[in-house]
């Protein structure tokens, strides 16, 4: 087998995308397709009095406009899309956001309105005819403000802010502290901020009413929840509605969450008006209006013995989810869960308590969460090995889980529910690798002294992580063989710069003994394929790749099958190589896989029972849990003393 | 409304526009040109660079009204029957992009450039893509293709033409 996993090719999207013929949403045009726009909220935190749409929905060039009120029986909250984990005493304060703001307001850019109109200039101009009358209330801004008694509330309903409180132990960390020869304490701040993707969300509907089929191209990471859950809502069979996810221009967590209100409300306003609908974000719409992440305050301890090696850790930390928590606790269980590293900490006690503000909703970015966890225990070491006077790669290397520890248990429950268990690992050689090719030794003993004499505040920094990835549920594949030899594949995870059209077809090419672009790859869109999840915790490649690799092995059973039979050689004697079966040994001694394909689906004679016709398969892969990767990163760090520019 | 004549990409467009319609609008609503990406709609972000006249401009930041009787070229008209413009083949061959939203302005923004800066250096060259955001954090990638493409076309004396063509 000629490998082609693993080997550096050009992909095959980038012709498309380099001359500008990529797909992207707000690329689509329908015939007689209007615009929508939003008018949002300008207040973190405002009752709404009255919405007057009256002079907006005069304005010419206006086809419609809708508020909270017009929506019906269709004005719902989203639904949970990850309930919490079966943690025991765990507290968990359901707020999902909504369609659009009918009595509140809780975050600026919030939508109340939306407008549809023949361009997105006239809906815009018909936004500024809307006249928005609201009372103003104390914003929710600060985590710990908003717990205190007396804090406004961002939802009545609770009493309180609190959106969730959890919290997670392994052995005894009143035991560790008693053993310790030294603790340190620290207050660590993850500040807030967005995932910015280039490409800002869009969405484009159109309703076909006589074949009562609804298409949505969505920049979405998640088609396929999308369209199981605009089915539910539109009241149509999830047949009849179509989801696209074509190009997507970066999606960094954002694009997961599903059925933001633009999501909801174009597809409807859509098969209301029976014109297609478009609606793309704006920047200014993209820095409020989708959500963000980040926003915690770790209150950290580590007990350690007289070495530097780690006996226990303790950690309280507030999370900010924002005005509304439709992503669960995905985030905060990460932050608990990677903060135990690549470390043995026998005694670990974690609480976090999630906050309801007046901001953005939070949900995963880039990360989803890892990276607090692992600033936190890096924080910690660092500050461990300077008050031990131990070099901080030595500290790190003292604590590392040996290659004898795995599979290792940590006995806390991981974000897909799953105990978080390290399957594998080996990590002291990438820590030696990394403090090699960053010239740590040399910097630290020679170079960083004298460019402090010389008045440079230069410094290294290095830190380890585990990251748990590769969740399931599942995804699958299929993959058919057409007459003509190309190869067509078609999954669930959509695309949004990853490569997938290229690192699938790597791993079909090399079971199929093709060429990586005679695989046409085919994703995100619902129709194509509609079995899967999405696209997230990197998980990609390793779980819809894995359904790829074993379509392609059914496939390639099915041509060496027909083959034998065809060529009158055994099984065994066969090889699959330049898209052609053929007996080892022996090239002239077989057929191209195009061929096998068309013998394989025959006009006249029987397939006999058993088999199936056609050089087509379909699998699935479904992990019984995340996989474990890890790393080690070194950077070298100027910090300007005066402007604190890094 | 007012009456504009654009040349885009050798070829004349007659239209109607209110004088308030952004070029990047025209190019993508009235031509039909998609590959012009539009980012940030305030002159951030450079998605949405094409040349004016030869030199790179931001389609957001201009109005169509403004390039009446003017030529603009997009990335539309880069690659040609012999396929690939060099720019592009060396941006495919370092894996200069990922998801592929910022390229056409990365593109558009190095064609003017390399031509008055044939033999940039690479910092020179980070420069040049300072005003384009790759949010997939690409850059290496972009400077790698653009010193390829420096490279691969340094024997021949050949800089490519595009947006000229």
């Amino acid at each position: 087998m000629r490998r082609l996993v693993g080997v550096r090719v050009p992909r095959n999207e980038d012709e498309r995308l380099l001359t500008g013929r990529a797909l992207f949403v707000d690329d689509v045009h329908r015939e007689g397709m209007v615009h929508a726009a939003f008018l949002r909220s300008d207040h973190a935190h405002a009752r709404i009095r009255a919405v007057d749409v009256e002079r907006a929905r005069r304005r010419a060039g206006v086809v419609a406009v809708y508020t909270a009120d017009d929506l019906g029986d269709y004005w719902r909250p989203g639904p949970l899309l990850v309930p919490p984990p079966p943690i025991e005493g765990l507290v968990f304060n359901q707020a999902t956001q909504v369609p659009l703001a009918r009595d509140k307001v809780r975050h600026v850019g919030e939508p109340v309105a939306m407008v549809i109109a023949e361009s997105r200039y006239i809906a815009e101009d018909a936004l500024e005819d809307i006249v928005l009358d609201v009372e103003p209330l104390p914003a929710v801004v600060e985590l710990e403000a908003a717990l205190r008694p007396g804090a406004p509330l961002v939802h009545e309903q609770f009493g309180t802010n609190l959106a969730a409180r959890a919290r997670q132990v392994k052995g005894s960390w009143d035991k560790a502290r008693a053993k310790a020869h030294h603790l340190i304490a620290r207050r660590y701040r993850y500040d807030r901020g967005v995932a910015g993707a280039i490409e800002n969300r869009a969405v484009v509907a159109s309703w076909d009413a006589r074949s009562e089929e609804m298409t949505i191209w969505d920049t979405t990471q998640a088609p396929i929840p999308v369209r199981n859950g605009l089915a539910r809502m539109l009241g149509l069979p999830e047949s009849q509605v179509r989801v696209i996810a074509p190009f997507v221009g970066g999606g960094f967590g954002p694009k997961i969450m599903m059925y933001y209100p633009e999501e909801v409300l174009v597809p409807w306003a859509a098969r209301r008006l029976g014109r297609p609908v478009k609606w793309c974000e704006d920047r200014r719409e993209n820095f409020t209006a989708t959500t963000q992440e980040r926003g915690q305050i770790h209150d950290a301890q580590m007990a350690l013995d007289r070495k530097g090696r780690i006996l226990g850790v303790y950690d309280r930390f507030l999370h900010d989810t924002g005005a509304y928590d439709p992503y669960g606790l995905t985030v905060p269980i990460n932050s608990q869960c990677t903060l135990l590293g690549q470390y043995d900490i026998p005694h670990y006690d974690s609480e976090f308590t999630a906050v309801f503000t007046n901001k953005p909703i939070v949900t995963p970015v880039r990360g989803a969460g890892r990276q607090h966890g692992v600033f936190v225990i890096e924080r910690l070491l660092d500050a461990a090995a300077r008050e031990l006077g131990i070099d901080r790669v030595e500290i790190r290397r003292r604590n590392l889980l040996s290659p004898g520890d795995f599979p290792h248990d940590h006995r806390i429950i991981f974000q897909d529910f799953q105990p978080l268990v390290y399957d594998s690992g080996n990590y002291e050689p990438a820590l030696d690798k990394a403090i090699e090719l960053a010239g740590y030794r040399q910097f630290v003993s020679i170079e960083q002294p004298r460019l402090r004499a010389e008045g440079r505040h230069v410094g290294m920094g290095v830190a380890c992580y585990v990251e748990g990835t590769g969740i399931g549920p599942y995804e699958g594949a299929r993959i058919t063989v057409e007459p003509s030899g190309t190869v067509r594949l078609a999954t669930g995870v959509g695309t949004q710069g990853q490569g997938h059209f290229t690192v699938f077809a790597q791993i079909v090419a090399e079971v199929l003994g093709v060429s990586v672009r005679d695989v046409h790859v085919v994703t995100g869109d619902t129709r194509e394929f509609g079995w899967g999840t999405g696209t997230f915790a990197s998980r990609g490649a390793v779980v819809a790749g894995s359904a790829c690799r074993a379509a392609a092995e059914r496939v390639r059973d099915k041509a060496l099958d027909l083959a034998a039979k065809l060529l009158g050689a055994g099984r065994g004697r066969l090889e699959l190589d330049g898209g052609r079966v053929f007996v080892r040994g022996q090239p002239e001694r077989g057929m191209s896989l195009g061929e096998l394909a068309f013998r394989a689906n025959p006009l006249r004679g029987a397939v006999e029972p058993g088999s199936e016709p056609g050089l087509e398969a379909t699998a699935y892969f479904g992990p019984a849990r995340g996989s474990t990767s890890s790393g080690v990163h070194a950077m070298r760090v100027e910090v300007d003393p005066e402007t604190f520019q890094v | 409304m007012h009456t504009v004549s654009i040349t885009v990409n050798g070829v004349r467009h007659e239209r109607a526009v209110e004088a308030r319609l952004l070029l990047s609008d025209f190019l993508r609503s009235e031509v039909g040109l998609t590959g012009t990406h539009v980012g940030c709609e305030h002159g951030v972000c450079g998605a949405c660079t094409v040349l004016v006249d030869g030199e790179a401009v931001r389609s957001c930041l201009m109005l169509a009204v403004q390039c009446d009787g003017r030529e603009v070229h997009t990335v539309e008209s880069l690659a040609g029957e012999a396929g690939l413009h060099p720019l592009q083949q060396a941006f495919r061959e370092a894996h200069g992009l990922q998801c592929g939203f910022c390229t056409p302005g990365m593109l558009m923004t190095l064609v003017p450039f390399l031509r008055s800066n044939p033999r940039p250096s690479e910092f020179e060259i980070r420069q040049a893509i300072s005003g384009n955001l790759c949010r997939c954090t690409g850059y290496a990638g972009v400077v790698e293709a653009v010193m390829k493409y420096v490279r691969d076309s340094g024997d021949s004396g050949d800089s490519g033409d595009g947006g000229g063509r």
